[in-house]
């Protein structure tokens, strides 16, 4: 195989695993705008709360972060649920912009707090399973950037799955297409909003915990993910996980194949330039169904 | 009841005129470390005005007001430091510049009718371009940014080792955007912008061209950033793409309009004065550490936007003063 | 030539046919009903005429002027004006404010603006309300805030969406009064209504709209004895 083929495909393979990572990221905030229609910017922040569980948790305890995601779960679910609960469901019927607002000083107060408990350092880990790279003819693929791509089609699906086939599922859907008639159908629209707020929320601590292995963590890496994420909702479709999971693989590849060929801290570029674009001439996304 | 009521106001406004007359000729000249504080009040203060025109009264939220300071900071230091024009004279071309760029963004983003949320993170998007776009570029030193040599004291390099000159300067800057304010709360485009603001559809049924309304209120308020920018630089004397165009300076010049009350004259004014003090003290009682501030600006944000929906002014004038929020710039 | 011409006009909503060729007239100086059941287009054949949503075909014409697929802000410029169903007024802004904003259509003077604001508030007796809020007024005063601020444009033709509904039957006669007036002083009106009474007392000619078209036209004595029309209202109890 010549030399360009080889880059060519080894920049396709790398931009899909970081695709797949940024799906990752993504399906959480997908899912919590598809039905309470609000923009969660504290989203990167429950990320980088999800990568410190999974981290002292390794630390402390030796486990690995592919265990310690259920409890990433577990904690995200829970603060992202009191979150709703006690802030969000209090300025719900406001301004939209009220809720962006709200969610950005959320995430200034987390990642500053945490900066203050654990320094601004960056920590990595190095679990010695599932780690290394694999190759597969002269191509390298990251082991952990695989799992974690994995995960992410596994997850899309689960969520899929769960939305269709579960009760609670089909009562979110109800309430994503309308609310004032699923109000009538019977139900309980608060219970949903916090469940469906949980979820999301702790989707994106599982994120967090499955790229600590090869993402080094620190208070600020939120904020590395949450403008990403946001853009890949708004390629895919706000609240499609098909969408999302697309959006995720375009971002990646063309950041991946922009770094390639024009080396340089300029690929983030490509994703903004990219994500403007798609306000302008497809603001629905890929999947979109009716327009913002 | 209504003596009660007039007696109180006139109380009211002697504390406040006394409260005033402390802050503004008192501290600053009994030390210099509060001339700062007060400066940099009054630079948010303005730049929180500016903000205001777009945000409070039209009501299309930015979340990238950086880009159009960054820009003024950046066109003026980079014609003064390459080519020796004078910050006064580059000050309006950063300004210019800073309104078409406004204008194209504006362009883009209205014509798709992007709207609260999108518009915001949009407005951040196009920000953090510049930002990436700076700390890649040779003609603006790329990160390492740009450090404005020091020539001494002179009206016409806007330089000066008196920070009381300075002050002076921006307080005539804040004067200069509060009557803006107040002319625009009073006319046509003022009520323009707030239809637009209040509801689009009517606005448009009632003819009002809210598209290129919002344009006109977006490129204002792109031009007036800019000169702070401008003022910034020269005060500072120093530059980079993190402070010019990131997403930190942005939350500093919309946190304090909010917390003093959008859409109203005095509210960016009020709300630089009131968290003055609050970041001094978080800065001092957690010294050496320079996040702590930014903890208290979080829940602050969190604060207002669950408790003071009209910002301070709202509240005091709602909880002292049984005044309905409307009422004023009839 | 008619005030305001429809000719041919077809729309439709993702595969929701609401209209599929409808034309229909409105004479200067003429009172003239529109009635249907619920979902038969009335509403959004008001959307068509003032730019809110364009025609899939046909034209629409204003004074011999074709204004098909026109910015609303331009078409309430050539004297179309509308007010909306669901209430649109501006809730920070005092009914003084909001009505004032109508009023800069015509002139950019403030203090001229005022007067004509003034003149309206008087007109319509809405003097107690001048300095309140919106939220301060009854769904009935909302529905007028909506007439006020569209009158104060002083448009040629007034767009009327369903401005009786909530309005108790004292209020209710003083706005047939009022409409009555202003017709008089020159405004075309052009009036979607579901209560029959006002239909009947204040229409010189009514259009009735059901199934994508327009099934009758005629005087309100001519459409209420109309097979057609009857048959499209049974069982609609709003239209009794
Ligand atoms: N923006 C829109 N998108 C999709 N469908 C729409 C839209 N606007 C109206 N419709 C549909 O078009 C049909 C006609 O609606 P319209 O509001 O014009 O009826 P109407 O005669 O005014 O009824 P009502 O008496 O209830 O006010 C309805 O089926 C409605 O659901
Ligand atoms: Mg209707």
């Amino acid at each position: 195989m010549s030399d360009f083929f080889i880059i060519l495909i080894q920049a396709i393979v790398s931009g899909l695993l970081m695709g797949g990572i940024y799906a990752l990221a993504a399906v959480g905030l997908t899912l919590i705008f598809g039905v309470m229609k609000i923009i969660n910017f504290a989203h990167g922040s429950f990320m980088m709360l999800g990568m410190y569980t999974s981290y002292w948790l390794f630390v402390w305890f030796g486990l690995h972060p592919y265990y310690s995601l259920v409890i990433s779960f577990i904690v995200l679910f829970i603060l992202g649920g009191l979150i709703q609960r006690f802030l969000i469901s209090r300025i719900e019927h406001t301004e939209a912009q009220n809720v962006l607002l709200l969610t950005l000083g959320l995430s200034l107060a987390l990642d500053n707090l945490v900066a203050f408990l654990w320094t601004a350092d960056y920590r990595t880990i190095k679990p010695t399973t599932f780690s290394g790279t694999a190759f597969i003819g002269e191509i390298m693929v990251s082991v952990p950037k695989l799992m974690a791509f994995v995960l992410s089609l596994l997850l899309t699906v689960g969520l899929y799955l769960f939305l269709k086939k579960t009760d609670t599922g089909k009562s979110i859907r109800a309430i994503a297409d309308d609310i004032e008639g699923s109000h009538s159908v019977g139900i309980n629209i608060r219970r949903i909003s916090l469940i469906c707020f949980g979820i999301g929320s702790g989707v994106i601590g599982v994120a967090g915990s499955m790229i600590t292995p090869f993402f080094p963590v620190s208070p600020s890496v939120g904020s590395v993910f949450v403008m990403t994420a946001f853009i890949v909702v708004v390629l895919g479709g706000l609240g499609s996980f098909w969408g999302a999971l697309l959006g995720g693989l375009v971002i990646g590849l063309a950041e991946s194949i922009e770094a390639t060929y024009h080396p340089g801290a300029m690929q983030q570029f490509v994703t903004y330039i990219i994500f403007i674009l798609t306000l302008l001439f497809r603001p629905t996304g890929f999947f979109g169904g009716k327009s913002a | 009841m209504r003596n009660v009521l007039t007696l109180n106001h006139r109380i009211l406004a002697k504390i406040v005129a006394f409260f005033l007359l402390v802050v503004f000729l008192v501290l600053p000249v009994a030390n210099p470390v509060y001339l700062h504080i007060l400066i940099m009040a009054l630079l948010y203060a303005y730049l929180g005005s500016c903000w205001n025109i777009l945000s409070g009264y039209t009501g299309q939220f930015s979340f990238g007001h950086t880009l159009f300071f960054g820009v003024g900071a950046y066109v003026s230091t980079i014609l003064f430091v390459k080519l020796g024009i004078s910050p006064w004279l580059g000050m309006w071309l950063g300004a210019l510049l800073s309104m078409v760029i406004s204008l194209f963004i504006g362009f883009l983003c209205f014509r798709y009718g992007l709207k609260g949320p999108f518009f915001a993170l949009a407005t951040l998007a196009f920000a953090e371009m510049f930002r990436i776009g700076a700390n890649n570029l040779d003609i603006t030193n790329k990160a390492s940014g740009i450090l404005i040599p020091m020539t001494g004291t002179s009206i016409t390099t806007f330089q000066f080792h008196e920070k009381g000159v300075y002050y002076g300067i921006i307080i005539v800057f804040n004067v200069i955007i509060i009557l803006i304010t107040f002319f625009i709360q009073r006319s046509r485009l003022g009520d323009y912008f707030e239809a637009i603001r209040e509801d689009e559809e009517a606005a448009q049924s009632l003819g009002i061209d809210t598209f290129k309304y919002k344009l006109v209120a977006l490129a204002i308020s792109a031009f007036l950033t800019a000169l702070g920018g401008t003022f910034y630089a020269q005060y500072s004397l120093y530059l980079d793409p993190h402070i010019c165009f990131g997403v930190g300076n942005s939350i500093e010049i919309l946190i304090r309009p909010i917390l003093g009350g959008i859409g109203t004259i005095l509210g960016p004014v009020i709300g630089a004065l009131c968290l003055a003090p609050v970041s001094e003290f978080a800065r001092e009682v957690l010294r050496g550490w320079s996040g702590a501030y930014l903890i208290i600006f979080g829940v602050i944000l969190v604060v207002a936007i669950l408790f003071l929906p009209d910002g301070i002014v709202g509240f005091v004038k709602k909880h002292f003063f049984q005044i309905k929020m409307e009422g004023e710039g009839r | 030539m008619a005030l305001l011409e429809v000719t041919n006009v077809k729309k439709s909503f993702k595969g929701l046919t609401v209209f599929k060729d409808l034309s229909l007239n409105v004479n200067k100086g003429e009172i003239v009903g529109l009635i249907g059941p619920n979902g038969a287009g009335k509403t959004t054949l008001f959307n068509l005429i003032t730019g809110f949503h364009k025609p899939d075909q046909g034209s629409i014409t204003f004074e011999g002027q074709a204004i098909t697929g026109l910015q609303p802000h331009l078409i309430c410029k050539k004297g179309i004006v509308r007010t909306f169903q669901i209430v649109k007024p501006f809730p920070k802004l005092t009914i003084f404010k909001n009505i004032r904003i109508g009023a800069y259509k015509l002139v950019t003077d403030k203090k001229i603006a005022e007067q004509k604001a003034n003149e309206v508030i008087r007109a319509l007796d809405f003097e107690g309300e001048k300095h309140m809020l919106p939220s301060q007024l009854t769904i009935g005063g909302l529905k007028k805030l909506e007439f006020a601020r569209a009158l104060a444009t002083y448009p040629r033709l007034l767009l009327m969406d369903e401005t009786m509904a909530g309005l108790n039957p004292t209020e209710q006669d003083a706005m047939i009064d009022m409409i009555k007036k202003i017709n008089y002083a020159g405004i075309t009106i052009f009036i979607i209504e579901h209560h029959m009474k006002v239909i009947m007392s204040l229409s010189h000619r009514v259009i009735v709209l059901n199934d994508e078209r327009k099934i009758a036209e005629g005087t309100p004595q001519e459409v209420s004895r109309n097979e057609e029309v009857l048959k499209a209202y049974l069982g609609d109890s709003r239209a009794c």
